[in-house]
Order: structure tokens, then sequence, then C-alpha cells
């Protein structure tokens, strides 16, 4: 509850610093319109050389790129701008006023920074999302719509966890930039089910840079390919991941020095 | 002529010496270009196995030897100088660069050649080792290994005048990312990056062979791949030269024209 009244602050003053470039709106639309375009566009020339790929059926893959555009949307609205700000005050010295609020730092630095047009690949990617789930229709049963709504919830959790370590880092080195970047474009790999990779790509897009539960896996869940032990295996990783960053993040502010500030 | 050798040397070692201090940056570059024809490949390669072995002609090794060969060419041919343009202009940074004795574009030529130089060694690892895992079948032919390198040239020449072009874009608006998607998206599709162009439908092929796109990136990839004929190879270098000078005479009249609108604000 307190979460969502911070995050619609954060989330209202984002807003408010938009509102004098209005016509943002309008150029991000339209860079999201293309892109999902060109995501759908090359799907549309895969599969006509096709009927299934590895697999897959075409709304399946179409409801992966939906996920695809949602998670890294969400991420592209929140956790990189706010994780970006966190590398940033550790360097500066301004962390000093975050620590010392009445609230959670950890949550404060996670969702201090909200890029608000970043809504249009999240609203793009869940329409394409129920556009494909209303073509799989009756294949979707209620197991399949709680298994994929827990596996989304998971990799949100490894994700938002996996950036928040990265980030971290910024308390023991000085160049971390360059580590997200490399990570936002590793993710890239996403927009794919990573059963086609090759075993080690595979192994480091699940595991180095664990993209797959945030994509692959929920897309799985729809498709009703999900097993439990890999259901497990998300809620376990999650469970471990957001302990390992809490540690991290407690371990790292121990070393903030304040300093420059 | 002798001036702008020296131009060219001294803009080699400020490069040099920039690359040294940020090695990140080089990695961040790499990986993008390794990663995009690679995920390409692997999908490409699942088609073919899910449609029994091939698709219109293309082997699993096939694709394997297309995207290998592709990421090399594109590597080749890239820019960054849209992405520069906009901070220049908006910064006024582009100032000082007007008041020296010789083009801009001098110095961006050689900034762009000298980072080819340093990091195609590396490019040439990855794919050597991309080889080792996808198993490619090249079969190509001696006179096409021959013809490439005026192609490839060429080819870069291309790529460079259009987007060194579209990059001054950047003196009426800053808002010009939505410019440079628009850009990269149509690249995407009819360079022949998402797919050997052999295998889109007839209409956008024939698209594909009007813009300029395709002459950059996919048919360098194409003919060293040995997959066309001295004619065609012929005709893409005449698509290309037409290209080159279309190209020239509009960054001519762009480069005037942005010129007059420059306000230097922030210099």
């Amino acid at each position: 509850m307190r979460f969502l009244r911070l995050l619609f602050v954060f989330w209202r003053i984002g807003i408010l610093g938009e509102l004098s470039y209005r016509s943002n709106f309008i150029f991000h639309l339209l860079e999201s319109v293309l892109e999902l375009g060109t995501a759908l566009a090359g799907l549309a020339v895969v599969f006509s050389h096709t009927s299934t790929l590895g697999g897959w059926r075409p709304d399946e893959i179409v409801a992966l790129v939906g996920i695809y555009f949602l998670v890294s949307g969400a991420i592209r609205m929140v956790i990189q701008p706010s994780m970006e700000r966190l590398i940033e005050a550790v360097h500066e010295g301004t962390l000093d006023f975050t620590l010392t609020k009445p609230e959670d730092a950890q949550l404060l630095v996670s969702i201090q920074k909200v890029e608000v047009w970043s809504i249009t690949d999240i609203v793009l990617g869940a329409g394409v999302l129920v556009v494909a789930l209303v073509r799989l229709g009756a294949n979707v049963g209620l197991w399949e719509a709680a298994a994929f709504a827990a596996s989304l919830v998971a990799g949100a959790v490894i994700v938002y966890s996996f950036w928040l370590m990265l980030a971290t880092l910024a308390f023991w080195f000085v160049r971390v930039e360059n580590m997200l970047q490399i990570f936002s474009s590793m993710y890239e790999a996403g927009r794919w089910p990573v059963g086609f990779y090759p075993r080690w790509l595979r192994f480091m897009l699940t595991f180095l840079i664990p993209v797959a539960f945030a994509t692959t896996v929920p897309a799985q869940a729809l498709a009703g390919r999900l097993s439990w032990p890999t259901l497990a295996g998300a809620f376990a990783l999650a469970a471990m991941l957001a302990v390992l960053s809490r540690v991290f993040w407690r371990v790292g502010v121990r070393r903030y020095s304040s300093a420059s500030s | 002529m002798r001036g702008l050798a020296g131009i060219y040397a001294q803009q080699f070692k400020v490069t040099m010496a920039s690359f040294i201090q940020y090695r990140a940056a080089l990695v961040i570059w790499l990986i993008g270009h390794v990663l995009e024809p690679l995920i390409y490949l692997v999908v490409w390669s699942t088609v073919s196995r899910s449609a029994g072995g091939s698709v219109g002609g293309f082997t699993a090794a096939d694709f394997a030897a297309y995207f290998i060969v592709l990421m090399i060419v594109n590597h080749m041919t890239y820019t960054w100088i849209m992405y520069e343009y906009e901070y220049r202009v908006r910064q006024g940074t582009l100032s000082p660069d007007l008041l020296r004795p010789v083009h801009p574009i001098h110095s961006d030529i050689a900034d762009n050649l000298t980072s080819k130089l340093i990091t195609l060694p590396g490019m040439l690892v990855i794919a050597v080792s991309l080889g080792f895992i996808f198993r490619p079948a090249l079969h190509t032919v001696l006179w096409a290994i021959a013809a490439f390198i005026p192609v490839v040239l060429l080819a870069f020449a291309v790529r460079f005048v259009i987007e060194w072009t579209l990059a001054l874009a950047a003196f009426w608006t800053i808002r010009t990312s939505a410019l440079n998607q628009m850009y990269f998206m149509a690249m995407l599709f009819f360079s022949g990056q998402i797919a050997p162009l052999e295998l889109l439908p007839h209409p956008l092929r024939v698209i594909a062979f009007v813009l300029p796109f395709r002459w950059t990136i996919g048919f360098p990839t194409e003919l060293l791949l040995g997959r066309l004929t001295p004619t065609q190879t012929l005709t893409g270098m005449g698509m290309q030269a037409a290209w080159l000078a279309a190209g020239l005479v509009l960054m001519r009249v762009v480069w005037r024209a942005g010129l007059k609108v420059y306000s230097a604000v922030g210099a």
C-alpha cells in the first residue's frame, strides 16, 4: 500500500516534469509503434516460411513479443532511470538526501525516477499480449493464467534484483553505467524463446543475464508448456536474488562515504 | 592534398587515444554488433530445421555463413554519426569545427576508419569463433573475393554519405531519435539484416532494390558468399555508384541549407 502511494508520488513528479514537453509523448509513441511494428513484421516474414518455430506457434511468439515489450517498458520506465540516478547519487554524494528520509531507502532509490512516456511500450505490449491471448483463446485456462501471472511476478523480481545488484556495485567501482548498458543490450535477446539459442548462450541468458525468466517462462506458461519444476525454480531464484540484492544494498550503503557532498 | 593527409594522420592519433581511454564503450558497440546478427542466425536456423532442412534454398549452415559475413560487413560500414550530430548542434560544439579551414566531414571519416581499424581484429576473432560453433557453409569464388573489396568500400562510402546527411537533420530539430529510428527500422528490413532478401515477399524485394540499404549491407554479403552472378554484381555496383552520386549532391545541398539555420547556441 505504502509502496503504491510512493510510486504514485514519483509518477506524479515525473508527469509534472514532462508536462512542459508534451510533444515528447507523440515522438515516444511513434518510436514504440515503429519498434513493435518491425518486431511483428519480422515475425510475419519468419512465419511466411514455416508454421511452427521450434515447437512454438505464431500466436505464442506474438504473446512473447507482447511480454517482452511489457517488461522492457517497465524497466525503461522505472528501474533503469532510477538505477542510473542511484549510481549518479553515489558518485556525487547526493545519496545523503535519500538516506535521511524516513522511508526504506532501498525502496526510495528503486522508484525515484519515473520516465512517464515509456508507458507507451507497456500499453502497446499489453495490447499485443491481449490480442495474442484472444487468438489463443480456449487454450488458456485458469491454470495457465495463474502460472503466467506467477511467473511474470517472479521474472519481475529477478530482473529488478539483478539491476539493483549491478547498480549497487557503484559503491565499490567508479564506472558501472557501462555494465548496465551491456545488460540492456543483451536483454534484446529475450525477444525470442531462449530455447532457440545454443546451450552456452541459453545458460547465459538464464543465469548470468536473467532474461529468460522475465520473457520466455511467462510465455511458456501461457502456451501451457510450463512445468512445475521450472515455476518452482523461478520462484527459488527470485527469492534468492531478492535476498542477495538486499544484502548487496545493505553492505554497499555501509561503505558509502558520502564523498564530495 | 598533403595537408589533408596530415589531418587524417592527426585525427587517427586523437581517436586512438580516446579509444584507449574508453575501452568499455568499444565493448558495448561490439556486443550490439554481434548480438543482432547472432539472434537472427539462431532464429533462421530454427526456421530451416522446423521446415525440414532448408528454407528457400538456405540450410542452417547457409544461414550461419550469411549472418556471420553480414555481421562483418555491417561492422565495416557502420557509422554512429547520427547520435553525435544532435549533440554537436545542441551544445554548439560544431562551431569550432566550422572555423577550421577543412570540411568537418574529414575528421569524421578519419575517426570512423580509425575505430574500425582498432575493432576489426576483435570482430574477426568473434566471427571465427562463431564459425566454429555454427559450422557455416562457405563456398565462395575467387573473383567474388576480389570484387568484394571495391564493393565493400563503395558500400561504406554510400552509407557514410547518407547517414552523414541524415545526421544534419539536427540543424532543424533536436528530436532526431524518432527519425533515426525510422531509418534503422527501414534499414533492418531492406538491407537484409532481418532475413536474406531472397526470403522476403516479392514487392518488398522490389523496394529493397531501389532503396540504398541493400547496397550497403546485403549486397556485399551475398557477393562474398558467391550467391551473385557477374552481371548481378555489376548491376549492384551501378546502384552503389548512383546512390553515392545522389548522396553527395544531397549532402552538399543539405549542408549549405543547414549551416544557414545553425544558430550556434551554447557555444
